[in-house]
């Protein structure tokens, strides 16, 4: 996984609150192995009509912001399946960040194993933040994982909360499984214990 | 016991399972079952590549619901994109040693229909599944979570998954459901009024009188929505009802194991002082049948009301997503819901293709004929087989309905089983999200009798009003 330590870019601003992973990533496409290239599916419905041309008035779909790095989203963003195409077709996309008043909680776990961050602002500072980037839609944001901060360049500044561990993990790009078997010592004594504690497990 | 003692079932559960606990407050929990199904080659592909192999293979479970035909001339010959992922389920499966009920077995199905079926979902266990709807199996008393396909794989190679205590919500149900109102009810109208993003964060323990009424099936139904509550599992404490549909399943415990087993289970409930962040009270005996009307599925009204207005909602953003899912469905407000004309009707799912939903449905349509395509898929292959027994097949095939076999089918539509563009779909399935049964199909959910109903009119309708 490519660690994540800070992003630079122009933000694309997505409104709709609840946007599920049927959405972010359709499943008419989650046959097609990773190495497809999910990013070609983001959105799909929404970014592109039914005859495959592009929709002028996605976002997505707009210079600067086919090339953003950080999408704001509403609340509830990425709720429903826990495809974790969702994360592939964001991440293949550019997109390296989401910015929302809350998470889907399965695409949350998922974000972090892929190298994208989920970063949290309580509502009232994300409309703030949404208020600032509609005044100066060209502005550069800068996330920062280590300092844990949304920055403007008006010098504006918004703090997140992320989970120590997840933080790290994301920050030196950790791999999950080889973190896990420095416990395997651990895994070893609690099955021994469970066959006799729950012989009908 | 003094107040700081007492624990939710929730967390009794959990304490049993910690392997280790990480200072930062994330714990390794041992995983006692993991459920496979077809479209987990992603995982499977991902230890391949870091070159890791299954730690307990004896612990993990297939059988392939998401891509399987449910026609039977398809099953039989299913086109390469299908067979492709059903083969590979077949190798992934023989190669590691793990149990597979593959397509030609009776008790292939639904993965979530399968595992309380077979009695491999047991009450104090912990169960995951790369699958969101996984929190149907906390209707057995089980820790039951829904994990992407990175953690699959680590589950794969470790058995165990890395979580954080999730806040503690109890939804107690006072009262019981009327006549005919269904576990499906319920549910929608438990996340209509509690969002979507109502449990995030969240377990969810269904609790009070109305709970220990419902039969198992009910239970699972009830729990396999949490996640559209946007809760992170359900659970329902293990009772009598829980030990009698267990008993003599294949894999539940058999000869001595039975008795030690039963006398654990009957701890496994919160404790009276046990502290919830979030606590909700609903009537049962006042729910109505529900139907949603917008592509989320808190946007549902009883059947007796109207599609609502966006302009009586308080905030902007919401209006907005209120205005997007009436354009989509194309409704306008102060439509009754029981004048919205339906193009076809799906019976099935996780939610709702178990016996008692398809006698439900059989129920409304014995002596009636449907006026839309509609079809039936049963859970299991072993559900097949009873409704078989029991002539419900018959019921079904002299309204009309196609009789097929048992996948995730419309809810998904990763088989092909979809709708077309502008039909309108009463579907007993648990999302209507935009796009979810086909490019501009547009979904009404609601409950096993009601998809019934709507079957027999053309509308939807009130199922206790048919004449």
């Amino acid at each position: 996984m490519e660690p994540f330590t800070r992003v630079s870019s122009v933000a694309a601003v997505l409104t709709m609150p609840n946007v599920d992973t049927d959405r972010i990533v359709p499943a008419k496409f989650l046959h097609n192995p990773r190495s497809a290239g999910y990013g070609q599916f983001l959105f799909r419905d929404l970014r592109l009509d039914a005859d495959g041309n592009e929709r002028p008035d996605f976002v997505l779909n707009q210079t600067p912001y086919r090339s953003a790095r950080i999408l704001i989203a509403d609340a509830n963003f990425g709720c429903g399946s826990s495809r974790e195409a969702a994360v592939w077709a964001l991440y293949g996309f550019g997109i390296r960040t989401v910015i929302a008043s809350s998470f889907g909680d399965i695409f949350f776990e998922n974000s972090f194993k892929n190298g994208l961050l989920p970063a949290v602002l309580p509502e009232a500072e994300l409309l703030r933040l949404r208020a600032a980037v509609a005044a100066d839609p060209l502005a550069l944001l800068q996330v920062d994982l280590e300092q844990q901060t949304v920055s403007l360049s008006s010098g504006e500044v918004f703090r997140f909360e992320v989970d120590a561990f997840k933080r790290n993990s994301l920050l030196l790009g950790l791999d999950d499984i080889g973190v896990t078997l420095q416990h395997e010592g651990a895994i070893d004594a609690f099955e021994r214990q469970r066959k006799v504690q729950t012989p009908w497990l | 016991m003094s107040r700081s003692t007492c624990r939710t079932l929730f967390q009794k559960i959990w304490q049993r399972h910690v392997v280790w606990q990480d200072p930062s407050g994330r714990a390794l929990l041992y995983v006692d079952r993991h459920l496979l199904h077809d479209g987990s080659f992603h995982a499977f592909e991902a230890i391949r590549a870091a070159g890791r192999g299954v730690r307990r293979p004896n612990l993990c479970f297939a059988t392939p619901d998401h891509y399987v035909p449910t026609v039977a001339a398809l099953r039989a010959a299913p086109t390469e994109k299908y067979r492709t992922k059903l083969d590979t389920l077949t190798r992934n499966t023989g190669q590691h040693g793990i149990v597979h009920f593959g397509v030609n077995d009776l008790r292939q199905g639904i993965v979530h229909v399968v595992g309380p079926e077979q009695g491999i979902t047991l009450p104090g266990s912990l169960l995951v599944c790369g699958d969101s709807h996984t929190s149907t199996h906390g209707a057995m008393g089980a820790l039951a979570f829904g994990i992407g396909a990175s953690e699959v794989a680590h589950v794969l190679a470790t058995q165990t998954l890395w979580q954080k205590l999730p806040r503690q919500m109890r939804v107690n149900i006072t009262g019981r459901l009327p006549d005919g109102v269904s576990a499906k009810d319920l549910s929608l109208a438990m996340i209509a009024r509690i969002g979507t993003a109502g449990g995030s964060g969240h377990a969810i323990e269904y609790a009070g009188e109305g709970i220990r009424a419902l039969p198992m099936e009910a239970r699972l139904t009830l729990c396999n929505m949490s996640i559209e509550a946007g809760a992170r599992c359900g659970i329902v404490a293990p009772d009598d009802t829980t030990l009698s549909y267990l008993k003599g399943r294949p894999y539940a415990p058999q000869g001595a194991l039975w008795d030690p087993a039963v006398a654990d289970w009957r701890t496994l409930h919160s404790d009276d002082g046990a502290y919830f962040d979030t606590e909700w009270t609903l009537d049962a005996s006042t729910i109505e049948p529900m139907v949603t009307w917008g592509t989320s599925p808190q946007y549902a009204a009883a059947i007796g009301g109207v599609v609502p207005d966006p302009a009586g909602s308080d905030s902007t953003t919401q209006r907005a997503s209120m205005e997007e899912s009436l354009a989509y469905m194309g409704l306008v407000p102060g439509t009754p819901m029981d004048s919205i004309p339906i193009d076809r009707v799906f019976i099935g799912s996780c939610t709702n293709s178990r016996l008692d939903d398809l006698r439900a449905a059989a129920q409304v349509l014995r002596g009636r004929r449907v006026v839309v395509p509609s079809f039936v898929s049963p859970g299991s292959g072993l559900i097949r087989q009873a409704a078989e027994a029991e002539g419900l097949h018959r019921v079904f095939l002299d309204a009309g309905v196609e009789w097929r076999d048992a996948g995730c089918s419309m809810c998904v539509g990763m088989n092909g089983d979809l709708g077309e563009a502008g039909q309108r779909v009463a579907s007993t399935s648990n999302r209507n999200f935009q796009g979810r049964q086909g490019d501009q199909v547009r979904t009404h959910l609601l409950s096993p009798a009601m998809a019934a109903a709507a079957a027999v009119t053309g509308t939807l309708t009130d199922f206790r009003k048919l004449p």
